[in-house]
């Protein structure tokens, strides 16, 4: 069967509503963010036979959602009329807090999460110790002072640690550059 | 998931069994990834190299559990529970890449639970006793300085598959070599109680050293191929970032590192494992039709 220009379209067709189907999709743990917001949606491809193929990518190595959100995708995508679902793992480029999208960043403040600055650079090389805070230190999500402090850089979950304002004394957590 | 209450999300609109498909197909820890050996690797060295790997991170998070109701304050049993959980995640991968290696199709639960003491691979530093919170960091702080010398070299293997897990498993172990950074700074630099602490967990934690850098067969064949790391290349590095850290917490610049020779690595352990495993591995072989 040679495939015509009309078989090409529906075919990006199918791709785009499998993709907005799995781009719905939300974290189990930070529900106010989709996987498009969170950059963890990778590809999605559609087959010869019609089968949907989707690529996501773990934040953590650890992340227990991970195992949630296949499911939840392969159900979002079935819903969107594909009878065959592959969700599939991309574990390589590793995931940074870079992709997260500006619509992602604005949800999480809006939520009283502060979102990550920008990840640290990576030389090729040895990873440079420094024995003194290098992480950026964030913005209170909730009422904007700059005088914040860490409490701890392990939070609730593996992308978040914990901080405290000193202006109006609320506790935040902050999604840890990556 | 939306809406008030987490679980309307699992009973609504989902008329397939795929809400309810955990310990399926689905908890693969490499699910979907393409797993073809590169050419001339032999998948028994690859499989042996990943357990090596996989069994210093699960034995370690298994031992970071302990602390979880029992850490000094919330925050650093939090923390440590994290830690566990990043590396306990890269056990997953890595032991889920050995059974894909050997042939066998083994998963990471059979590695993780359905071996006995002599065929688990890691280091004896990994299996240590806890010991009191100083000690914790001394290990910790050993122990991520020399897996991310190893994993910034892995990153680069010509297993795909491999660097991968390490490029990843690299953004992870800084932040840990941060909190032990961090915790060794306080702790060294601190009271003269704290400061001794430190010295007699450093003295409990640097016999064990010898053994991090000393090469089984399997590392140095595969490093030869370009896939894994000869651990005695980064002996240097590892101990340039400890006698940072150390003289920066005011304590000692460390002794350089003991000689040691493969122990765990061959399945020669101290009797600390056979009781971790028997906890970790415990509810699994009681139960050996239970999912999860």
């Amino acid at each position: 069967m040679v495939a015509t220009a009309s078989d090409t379209e529906a075919r990006e067709r199918a791709r785009e509503r499998a993709w907005e189907a799995a781009a719905a999709v939300t974290d189990p743990e930070l529900p106010m963010l989709t996987l498009a917001d969170l950059g963890i949606l990778r590809e999605v491809e559609i087959g010869q036979d019609g089968t949907a193929q989707v690529w996501i990518t773990p934040t953590y190595s650890g992340c227990p959602a991970l195992a949630e959100m296949r499911v939840d995708v392969d159900s979002a995508v079935r819903a969107a009329g594909f009878e065959h679902v592959r969700v599939r793992t991309a574990l390589s480029p590793p995931w940074t807090t870079d992709w997260i999208t500006e619509e992602g960043r604005r949800k999480l403040t809006e939520n009283g999460i502060s979102p990550p600055g920008d990840a640290p650079v990576r030389p090729s090389g040895p990873v440079p110790l420094t024995l003194l805070p290098t992480r950026t230190i964030p913005r209170c999500p909730l009422c904007g002072a700059a005088d914040t402090e860490e409490l701890s850089r392990f939070g609730a979950t593996s992308c978040k640690s914990l901080h405290r304002c000193r202006s109006c004394l609320e506790p935040f957590e902050h999604v840890k550059e990556i | 998931m939306s809406g008030d209450n987490i679980f309307t999300g699992l009973t609504a609109e989902h008329d397939s069994d795929a809400r309810w498909a955990f310990g399926t197909g689905f908890t693969e820890a490499l699910a979907g990834v393409d797993t073809t050996l590169p050419p001339g690797v032999r998948g028994q060295e690859l499989a042996t190299y990943c357990q090596m790997l996989g069994d210093d991170a699960l034995i370690q998070a298994q031992r970071l559990v302990h602390w979880v109701t029992d850490a000094p304050e919330l925050e650093e049993e939090v923390a440590l529970a994290n830690i566990a959980l990043d590396l306990l995640g890269q056990a997953r991968l890595l032991l889920a890449r050995a059974g894909q290696a050997d042939g066998t199709g083994r998963d990471e639960d059979a590695f993780a639970y359905h071996r006995d003491p002599a065929e688990f691979h890691n280091v004896h530093l990994a299996e240590a006793p806890r010991g009191d919170f100083a000690r914790c960091v001394v290990t910790l702080l050993v122990l991520s300085t020399w897996r991310l010398a190893l994993f910034t070299r892995l990153a680069h293997s010509k297993d795909p598959v491999l660097a991968a897990i390490a490029a990843k498993g690299v953004n992870e172990l800084a932040y840990h070599r941060e909190y032990a950074v961090s915790w060794a700074l306080r702790l060294g630099d601190g009271t003269d109680y704290s400061h001794e602490r430190m010295v007699q967990a450093l003295a409990q934690v640097w016999p064990l050293t010898g053994e991090l850098f000393a090469t089984h067969p399997v590392e140095a064949a595969l490093a030869a191929q370009g896939v894994g790391v000869d651990p005695v290349t980064v002996r240097e590095e590892v101990h340039e970032v400890l006698t940072q850290v150390l003289t920066g917490a005011t304590l000692a610049a460390p002794a350089p590192f003991p000689a040691g020779e493969v122990a765990g690595r061959r399945g020669r352990h101290t009797d600390e494992l056979a009781p971790l495993l028997d906890e970790l591995q415990k509810v699994a072989r009681e139960h050996p039709e239970a999912t999860w």
